[in-house]
């Protein structure tokens, strides 16, 4: 993991082009998904990642540190984004609503367990079976990842492909903490829903 | 939703909606501990938050788009040239 301290932007200012390819190798992948988020297609993607690349290799010399290096990098990657692009904002339907089948839990009117799960449909551990299918289960998971929508699945992605913290996700793809950790916990449960249907 | 001290009082369908509160640590103590006295209880939820972790635990080892190499040529060129 790239150490971005004060020694590392004194590297990059002399010009260390060692330097300045880890950064680049390090922090493309995550600034590529932010960008699609944007801009939705991989090629405009890499057109918007090579533009703050160059403006962060022009402003380098004015970077006073007054914030870290990956959040300047970052602004200027949001910058160039919101100019090229626009983001999809996330649909009421993503927002709301069980994540789990309603029909697999008794109803509130059950006189012993309320609400809790049916005993012919609650979960059963996955064990050794998600080691043995992961290559099925890791192909699940990337169809079931396209069939979320855009917003949904930048979210998840930079959550849980990436390891974004939730501020960061907000900033990243102007979102307000409520809205992100919705479209994180939908997005996470329907991802379980596909897995578990592959794996039992 | 107002869960409770006990197993029974904690209805799964509310528990499902809380896992990523409970994984994100964003729950009060009260609710917190709520949680985990039903997860102990309840096989059904302890196997519904290990297929959640599952699936994030799978999601991490996705493999990410890299930049083609032509960018980054054009890239380091570019940073070359202006030092």
């Amino acid at each position: 993991v790239l150490v971005a301290d004060g020694e590392f932007v004194a590297r990059l200012r002399a010009g260390d082009q060692s330097a300045f390819a880890a950064m680049v190798r390090e922090w493309s992948p995550v600034m590529l998904r932010v960008a699609r988020a944007h801009v939705r297609s991989s090629a405009s993607a890499e057109d918007v990642v090579q533009e703050a690349w160059i403006g962060v290799i022009r402003g380098l010399s004015g970077f006073e540190g007054r914030s870290q290096l990956r959040t300047w990098v970052f602004r200027i990657l949001v910058n160039v984004s919101r100019r090229r692009g626009r983001l999809e904002a996330p649909k009421q339907a993503e927002l709301e609503g069980p994540t789990v089948d309603p029909d697999r839990f008794r109803p509130a009117s059950d006189p012993e367990y309320p609400r809790h799960w049916r005993d012919e449909s609650a979960p059963v551990a996955w064990g050794p079976e998600l080691a043995l299918m992961a290559g099925e289960a890791r192909a699940a998971l990337a169809a079931g990842l396209l069939e979320l929508s855009e917003c949904q699945r930048a979210v998840v992605e930079l959550r849980d492909v990436h390891d974004l913290r939730s501020e960061e996700v907000c900033e990243l793809l102007d979102l307000t903490p409520g809205n992100q950790r919705l479209l994180l916990h939908r997005g996470r449960a329907r991802l379980r829903t596909i897995l578990e249907r592959t794996i039992q | 939703m107002t869960p409770g001290d006990t197993f029974e009082d904690t209805a799964c369908q509310d528990v499902v909606e809380l896992i990523t509160d409970y994984l994100g640590a964003t729950l009060s103590a009260e609710q917190t501990a709520a949680i985990e006295a039903h997860l102990d209880e309840c096989d059904g939820c302890k196997a519904y938050l290990d297929q959640v972790r599952a699936t994030i635990g799978l999601l991490a080892s996705m493999p990410s788009e890299a930049l083609s190499d032509q960018t980054f040529a054009t890239l380091m060129r570019a940073f070359k040239e202006q030092r």
